[in-house]
């Protein structure tokens, strides 16, 4: 028996939405592998998590105290190695985000474990399998660990949808370890600077990517979106090259927006970004290339330039003239 | 001190890759080669931090001889030695790459470890860390800035969360750091400084060299590739035909279908 493991993943005190992602993941193996669903929660203070955890299939949830408030990467290293040494699991799931990215292949490279990051599709032939982009999303691999006991798996957020709420939480049983000392101090948490305009709220997006190529381009879209009636948003290239203020970049790292239509203008839609716009109503999305994986999320696509695509919104946005 | 670099020299498709049905590698003809985005933020860091307090900055990468090109932009912008490391027949595997260069760094010692968050091919964001793990070093992931205190010898770094949200921590070194993009503004090299790379020499590894051997490498890789091939768009958006104009309309349309009145 080498059950399904999931990490819980908690933050300042609260449970995070993306553990409910990595549990649907855990059940598509619990159901395809018939093994145990097993949910393990590290924090400070584990238990008050467990009531939390109602979610459908887990078995078992087990606790891992630790002496440190705050996410800490060697402390969450050396607790992952505690639990897999205990429970023995094929398969060890958590989120592909910033925490895990801090100690997840630390595990798996000391450990000689299998591993794959930022997994959008997973199944089980005598073992896990896992499908994941590479090339910015224009190719798929497919994975396997053939002669691995454990696997350790990040999965996309966003990729699985949340697994189902139930009434019910399974056993807990507190596994009491002995953990290092932390290895890095937290300082303190920085809030994001949000500069008077909130693109979470917005109803109408108009977001531009790397396509847009330099600068100078920028204010001329900014102007058609304000002719639009839509409140400009930026993929992470833009955002990082200052073009425009950090507080409308849309994507994991930035903010999830939900607005009724979301225009993209030059995205190409890596992963982190598509992961902040699973939530809008209409994607309407403009690239040059037609093999982009924004379009494989988008309800409409163009495959066009787009400045010639912009040129004629504002052409034909531009009040008629009085009649004579 | 001593800083050392990891950096990759990634493959992009400037068109539709066309693979062989069941390939499961990327023929490295139909890929147009940079350096890894991430690895030159990672690079001016380092460069950074050498100008103001000094330090020896070492590039490594794990390629073929294609990398060597990486190696050279490196030198160019100020790097100060470029060592490659290259087994034949490797699973292009971030386990696999990071047990090579855990070898190569154990001679090298360095006091920092500056490595790409992620590579725009691979896409793993996982190299790094498996390094760190392997050396058994102290590391922050995903950090967007830094700064060196030199009195304390540690380095302290915004982690960027998700959301927007930073954590702020510090650590001492020896510590391994993977970045973000969009930290600080990577240099261009000179016309001078790329002529002079050129001509200098680069430090080249085999196996044999790091006391590894074939079968450690199969062993140290976290998985197998088996099969390659376009994602499954179906699904994929309905696609607007027609020039500009028509195209246009038809966004308005749906634009205003969408909003409320």
């Amino acid at each position: 028996m080498n059950p399904i493991l999931v990490i819980a993943e908690t933050r300042r005190g609260e449970l995070r939405e993306v553990t409910a992602g990595s549990i649907a993941a855990g059940n598509e193996l619990k159901q395809a592998s018939g093994e145990r669903l097993i949910v393990a929660v590290v924090a400070s203070d584990p238990d008050r998590f467990a009531p939390e955890l109602r979610y459908e299939g887990i078995d078992e949830i087990v606790t891992v105290p630790t002496a440190y408030e705050h996410f800490e990467p060697h402390v969450a290293e050396a607790a992952l190695e505690s639990l897999i040494g205990e429970l023995r699991p094929s398969v060890v799931i958590l989120s592909h985000g910033a925490d895990s990215l801090g100690y997840a292949a630390a595990v798996a490279a000391r450990g000689g474990h299998g591993f794959g990051s930022d997994v959008t599709r997973v199944a089980w032939d005598g073992g896990p399998i896992v499908w994941r982009e590479v090339y910015g999303g224009k190719l798929e691999a497919k994975l396997d660990f053939l002669g691995k006991e454990t696997t350790i798996v990040l999965v996309r957020i966003g990729a699985f949808p949340p697994a189902a709420a139930t009434d019910d939480t399974g056993a807990v049983r507190e596994l009491a370890t002995d953990l290092p000392a932390p290895r890095t101090e937290h300082l303190g948490f920085v809030e994001p600077k949000t500069d008077g305009v909130d693109i979470t709220t917005a109803d109408f997006l108009l977001s531009i990517g790397r396509g847009v190529g330099e600068q100078a381009n920028v204010a001329w879209l900014e102007h058609l979106a304000e002719r639009l009636g839509a409140t400009i948003s930026a993929s992470r290239p833009v955002i990082d090259a200052g073009w425009i203020e950090r507080s409308r970049g849309v994507g994991q790292s930035g903010k999830t927006v939900t607005p009724s239509i979301y225009l993209a203008l030059g995205i190409s839609g890596a992963g982190q970004h598509l992961a902040g716009i699973r939530g809008a109503g209409t994607i309407i999305a403009v690239n040059t290339d037609p093999t982009a994986p924004i379009f494989s999320i988008a309800d409409y696509g163009v495959v066009a330039d787009l400045f010639a695509v912009a040129a004629a919104l504002e052409r034909l946005t531009v009040e008629a003239p009085c009649e004579a | 001190m001593k800083i050392a670099v990891a950096v990759k020299q990634v493959g992009a498709f400037d068109d539709a890759p066309d693979l062989m049905p069941d390939a499961a590698l990327v023929p490295s003809t139909s890929l147009r080669r940079t350096v890894n985005e991430w690895d030159l933020f990672a690079l001016e860091a380092a460069l950074e931090l050498r100008d103001e307090h000094g330090a020896e900055v070492v590039a490594i990468t794990v390629g073929d001889e294609e990398a060597d090109e990486a190696l050279r932009t490196c030198l160019a912008k100020g790097a100060d030695r470029g060592v490659r490391v290259w087994a034949d027949q490797m699973e292009p595997d971030p386990l696999t790459v990071a047990r090579l260069l855990a070898e190569v760094l154990r001679g090298e010692s360095p006091d920092l470890i500056f490595c790409g968050a992620q590579s725009s091919d691979a896409m793993h964001a996982s190299t790094g860390t498996a390094l760190a793990g392997l050396l058994d070093l102290s590391r922050v992931a995903v950090i967007k800035r830094l700064c060196y205190d030199v009195e304390a010898n540690a380095v302290q770094a915004d982690r960027e969360l998700e959301s927007g949200l930073v954590e702020r921590v510090s650590v001492a070194a020896p510590a391994l750091l993977t970045l973000q993009t969009g930290g600080n503004q990577p240099r261009h090299a000179n016309l001078r400084a790329i002529k002079q790379a050129e001509r200098q020499p680069l430090e080249v590894l085999g196996l044999g060299d790091i006391g590894l051997q074939a079968d450690d490498l199969e062993r140290a890789a976290g998985a197998h590739v088996r099969r390659l091939a376009p994602p499954d768009r179906s699904g994929r958006a309905e696609m607007i035909e027609g020039g500009p104009d028509e195209v246009a309309q038809k966004i308005l349309e749906i634009v205003s279908s969408r909003l409320a009145p």
